[in-house]
């Protein structure tokens, strides 16, 4: 019944919704190549002025961080809290700091 | 045994946490069975759904009409893109997934072989069947599940405009001639009963539901969002000034809800069977669409490849 084909491959679609913003993930979509996943993604997620700007990227050039790993990967950030503002002392009053 | 046992538990205990599962998260079989089961029934029915509105697009009564339906059947396709994409997260292929369709192994929502014999159905559909739709989806937006959860996010938004756009074709129909007043009535009669059994079946036959419900698939019961779709239908029907086929609805000021009458789910169960009165039609044409396309989809993968030989 159906006719064989080798199935487009997968791209992964990131939107700026507006100048000066950054481009964020908003999902993926399949297409034979890059030109076809831009139509693609300009067709299913930008349909009401959601963006002005797309990138497509092949979902088998991306590489993520392991989520079974997550405790130990992110634990040198952990204990580092003199990384923020809040960590230090400073005399009630002071002005613009 | 044991460490299985553990790994269940703290699966458990992160959605009691209210954190939610993402694609490589360690999580039971049962779970992305159910997920993959009920996420790729909500994208075949976003897609076979566009065939009944589809209908009407050529014989919409004016260009206003036409271009507001034609904009929500391409929402359909685009929810039904979505909705592959969060199934294909859990490992299904989207060839997998569209040959369950196309092949009548998987289901969709039965509501879509129904047929759509007017233009005031194109207002019924839109008022009852997607009026019934958000308020399941809705309820989907918490799902424990990122990527169905965040679909559904993208679903609402678009979607609200579609109940809003047939409400204000059965108003239209409701201010015209005697003629017209009769056919919204005709299509919001046809239309009422498929859309409260697309809430499935009452809360004490549906098996699956409490599972679903500890996992925060669901959030809601099937009686309880069915509930408050007759709450709100039984409002704005007021404002058509038509009536809802059902002797028995009226409100019970002590429950503070409308009660209404039985479903009669022979009937679900024939249409679940196979047996509505569009099933046949509704596949055929997917099928059609597919096969036809095929040289399409080789044309660009053969487009594709030549054009990286000559990179």
């Amino acid at each position: 019944m159906m006719a064989n084909h080798s199935e487009f491959p997968l791209w992964e679609v990131f939107i700026r919704s507006h100048g000066g913003l950054n481009h964020k993930h908003v999902g993926s979509l399949h297409a034979a190549d890059a030109q076809m996943a831009l139509e693609h993604a300009r067709d299913v997620y930008t349909r009401r002025m959601e963006g002005v700007s797309i990138w497509v990227v092949p979902s088998t050039a991306i590489t993520a961080s392991d989520p079974a790993d997550t405790d130990p990967f992110f634990e040198p950030a952990k204990d580092k809290i003199y990384r923020h503002p809040t960590f230090y002392d400073i005399p009630e009053g002071l002005k613009h700091m | 045994m044991s460490t299985q046992v553990s790994l269940d538990e703290r699966f458990q205990a992160r959605i009691d946490a209210e954190q939610k599962i993402e694609p490589k998260d360690w999580m039971p079989e049962a779970y992305r069975k159910t997920l993959i089961r009920q996420i790729s029934q909500h994208a075949h029915s976003e897609v076979v759904g566009m065939l009944p509105e589809g209908n009407w697009i050529t014989r919409a009564p004016s260009l206003r009409r036409k271009v507001a339906l034609l904009a929500k059947v391409q929402d359909e396709a685009g929810h039904g893109l979505y909705l592959y994409s969060a199934a294909e997260t859990l490992g299904i292929t989207r060839e997998e997934l569209y040959n369950e369709l196309l092949s009548g192994k998987a289901k969709y929502s039965s509501i879509f072989n129904y047929p759509t014999l007017t233009w005031a159905d194109m207002g019924a559909v839109g008022w009852l069947v997607d009026g019934a739709a958000i308020m399941n989806q809705v309820a989907l937006c918490k799902c424990s599940y990122g990527p169905y959860a965040r679909a559904m996010v993208r679903v609402c938004k678009e979607e609200s405009f579609h109940q809003r756009q047939g409400f204000e074709i059965l108003l239209t129909l409701s201010k015209g001639t005697p003629e017209q007043r009769a056919m919204a009535q005709d299509a919001i009669n046809r239309w009422w009963w498929p859309s409260m059994m697309m809430f499935g079946p009452n809360d004490s036959d549906s098996p699956h539901s409490a599972q679903s419900m500890r996992w925060k698939i669901k959030r809601y019961s099937n009686d309880t969002l069915r509930q408050k779709f007759v709450d709100m239908a039984a409002e704005q029907i007021k404002v058509l000034n038509m009536t809802l086929p059902d002797p028995d609805l009226r409100w019970n000021e002590e429950r503070g809800h409308y009660d209404f009458g039985p479903i009669d789910w022979t009937e679900f169960n024939e249409v679940l069977k196979g047996n509505g009165p569009c099933n046949r039609e509704r596949l055929a044409a997917r099928r059609k669409a597919w096969e036809e396309g095929a040289w399409v989809r080789e044309a660009a993968m053969a487009h594709a490849a030549k054009r990286q030989q000559s990179v």
